[in-house]
This record gives structure tokens, C-alpha cells and sequence, in this order.
């Protein structure tokens, strides 16, 4: 009985089998990295918002197993992006290549940054070189009396 | 500048930025995002060397579609807008309109089956069952249609199904202009 329960116990200590089901055998470690890298960063052209790690689609499984291939057969990394990209244009890649077409994007924002920086210093400098609000002589009378009425009270 | 003038101006500025905003992202309403650009426009098509669907002993290259200016079209029979399109296709045959296939993916009987009971349009098919050729030209959903010159260089590609419509707007002006004047 006690071995039952012992068992029973060691069982929960049993670690959770690796879930990830890869149909494809690597050489190296390395090189499933770099497969994982390379299909998480291409965008699958059929099925728009996902990449084509995550992808069901065909077309998807026919991309994975070209990157597969180009992998054991040794192609460096920029070779397999520049083989897509020729054949499926800067969609397929989920990092856009910097070039005139592309440059509102990649600096788009850092523009609309310094704009609204630059905005931002002119308008604390516009406030800062208005003059002091000025007070007119009989509200400093008014402002005197009210002082020196209340100040029995602190 | 007077402070008010200045300070008009400033006010002013968010909304000439929304405008632009407001403009950049309209113009991208229209857009169907699910046409992609072909890359391959003026390029001359890819090698490549597969089997006639019609006949497995013959081997197929880029120069077999030399010639004429002609269509490609991308294809299969498990597709539903391919058979929509079969139609027109058979039409454009009668006009003299040179096609090539490329059956893609498919299943070779299904497909032989298919041409002889819908029509065979095609001058011959390329025989394409891994995807292989459709990723050579960027094929991303069956069926499309490429316009091909003489030489063999890809002018054109139109991603869903050819009709008259389509025919008359996207693929007869780049024909004229392709023809030789005589």
C-alpha cells in the first residue's frame, strides 16, 4: 500500500514531456534555432496576420519546409530571406527592409517624436517668457487688509 | 508675428498633422490588402524544369513558353474559383489567346480529368504537384494569372479569377502595347 502511495507521489514529480511538435530533424542544435528564428519572422502571404511558424495554411507548410531545406543545405540566413523576398516581396518579411519605400515607416515615428518635442519646448518657452502676472495697487491693499485680518487666527 | 497669430499657428499644426494622417491612411481604404504586389514584374520568368502534366516523359523549361505573348495561369481542381474561371478561359481560347497552365498542387488524374470534361484551354500544363514552381513565382493562392511577352518576361500578374471585366481593364491595354506596331 505504501509503495502505491509512493509512486503515486513520485508520478507528480514526472517532467511535462517537451509539447513542441517538430517534424523536421536537425544536425545541430543551431540550426532548429535558426529554423524557429527565420519562420517566426516570416509573414505567411496567404493568411495575412500570422507567420508561417503559426500558419495552417498549404502554402505556409510549403514555406517552412523550403526554409528547412535551405537550412540543411547551408544557406546563410540572409540567402533564405533574400530568396522569399524575391519571389514574395517585402510582405513576406515581418522586418521591412530600410529603403526610400520603407523610410516613413522606420522613421516615421522618431519624425512625429521630434515634432511633438520640438512643439513642447516652444510652448514651456512661450510660458516661460510671459511676465509675471501683475497686480494692481488696490488688490494689494485689499490682499493686506485680508492678511493682517486672519493673521490672529494661525 | 503677433503672439495671436503665433499662437493660431500652433493650434493650427495638430490639425494639419490629422489631415495628413486622415489622408495617408484614406488612400489606404480602397486597397484590398490581400493583393500583394508581384515582385516578378519585368523579370523574366524563373527556371525551372518540370513534367507535362499530359505527358510525364517531356520536360518542360522557361523557353516551351517563348514565342507569343501569352497567359500562365496557376490552377488546380481542388480550387472553386478555378472552375468559376474554366469558363472564361475556354472563351479566351476561341479568341486565339495563347495559355499556359501550371496545375498546381494537384492530383494528376483529377486534373487530366477535369481538362477533358470542362475543356482544355491550355496549349500544355506544367505539371507543378509540390509547389515548387509556385513558389519560383510567388504563387500564393491559385487561381493567377500571369501575362507573358514573346521573349518569356513577366508583365503582369493578376491574383483571382479572370473575367471579362478584369480581361478588358487589366490584361488588353498591356497586350496592345506589348504587340509589335504595324
Amino acid at each position: 500500500m505504501r509503495w502505491i502511495g509512493l509512486l503515486g507521489l513520485l508520478s507528480l514529480l514526472a517532467l511535462p514531456v517537451q509539447a513542441a511538435i517538430d517534424p523536421f530533424e536537425f544536425d545541430h542544435p543551431e540550426q532548429r534555432i535558426r529554423y524557429h528564428a527565420l519562420i517566426d519572422e516570416l509573414r505567411c502571404p496567404t493568411c495575412q496576420n500570422q507567420n508561417i511558424a503559426e500558419s495552417n495554411a498549404a502554402l505556409a507548410n510549403d514555406l517552412r519546409q523550403r526554409v528547412y531545406t535551405m537550412i540543411m543545405d547551408n544557406h546563410p540566413d540572409s540567402e533564405i530571406r533574400n530568396f522569399l523576398v524575391q519571389r514574395y516581396g517585402d510582405f513576406i518579411t515581418y522586418r521591412p527592409p530600410v529603403k526610400p519605400l520603407t523610410w516613413l515607416l522606420w522613421f516615421g515615428p522618431f519624425v512625429a517624436l521630434l515634432i511633438a518635442a520640438i512643439a513642447l519646448a516652444l510652448w514651456i518657452r512661450q510660458r516661460n517668457a510671459q511676465p509675471p502676472a501683475q497686480i494692481e495697487e488696490t488688490d494689494r491693499e485689499r490682499l493686506k487688509r485680508i492678511l493682517a485680518k486672519h493673521s490672529g487666527d494661525l | 508675428m503677433s503672439p495671436k497669430r503665433k499662437r493660431s499657428l500652433l493650434l493650427g499644426l495638430p490639425l494639419l498633422g490629422f489631415l495628413v494622417v486622415l489622408v495617408v491612411l484614406g488612400s489606404g481604404l480602397g486597397r484590398d490588402p490581400s493583393l500583394l504586389p508581384s515582385v516578378l514584374i519585368d523579370r523574366p520568368l524563373p527556371e525551372f524544369q518540370a513534367q507535362r502534366l499530359d505527358d510525364p516523359e517531356q520536360w518542360l523549361s522557361p523557353a516551351d513558353l517563348h514565342g507569343d505573348i501569352a497567359l500562365l495561369n496557376i490552377w488546380a481542381t481542388w480550387c472553386p474559383t478555378c472552375y468559376q474561371e474554366h469558363t472564361f478561359l475556354n472563351t479566351l481560347r476561341e479568341r486565339d489567346i495563347a495559355i499556359y497552365g501550371v496545375n498546381y498542387k494537384d492530383d494528376r488524374e483529377a486534373a487530366l480529368n477535369w481538362l477533358s470534361q470542362l475543356g482544355d484551354p491550355y496549349r500544355f500544363n506544367i505539371d507543378d504537384p509540390e509547389g515548387q514552381l509556385g513558389i519560383e513565382l510567388g504563387v500564393y493562392g491559385a487561381p493567377e494569372t500571369f501575362l507573358l511577352d514573346a521573349q518569356g518576361t513577366i508583365r503582369y500578374r493578376h491574383v483571382g479569377a479572370l473575367d471579362e471585366t478584369v480581361w478588358e481593364r487589366e490584361f488588353l491595354p498591356r497586350i496592345r502595347q506589348l504587340e509589335p506596331q504595324s
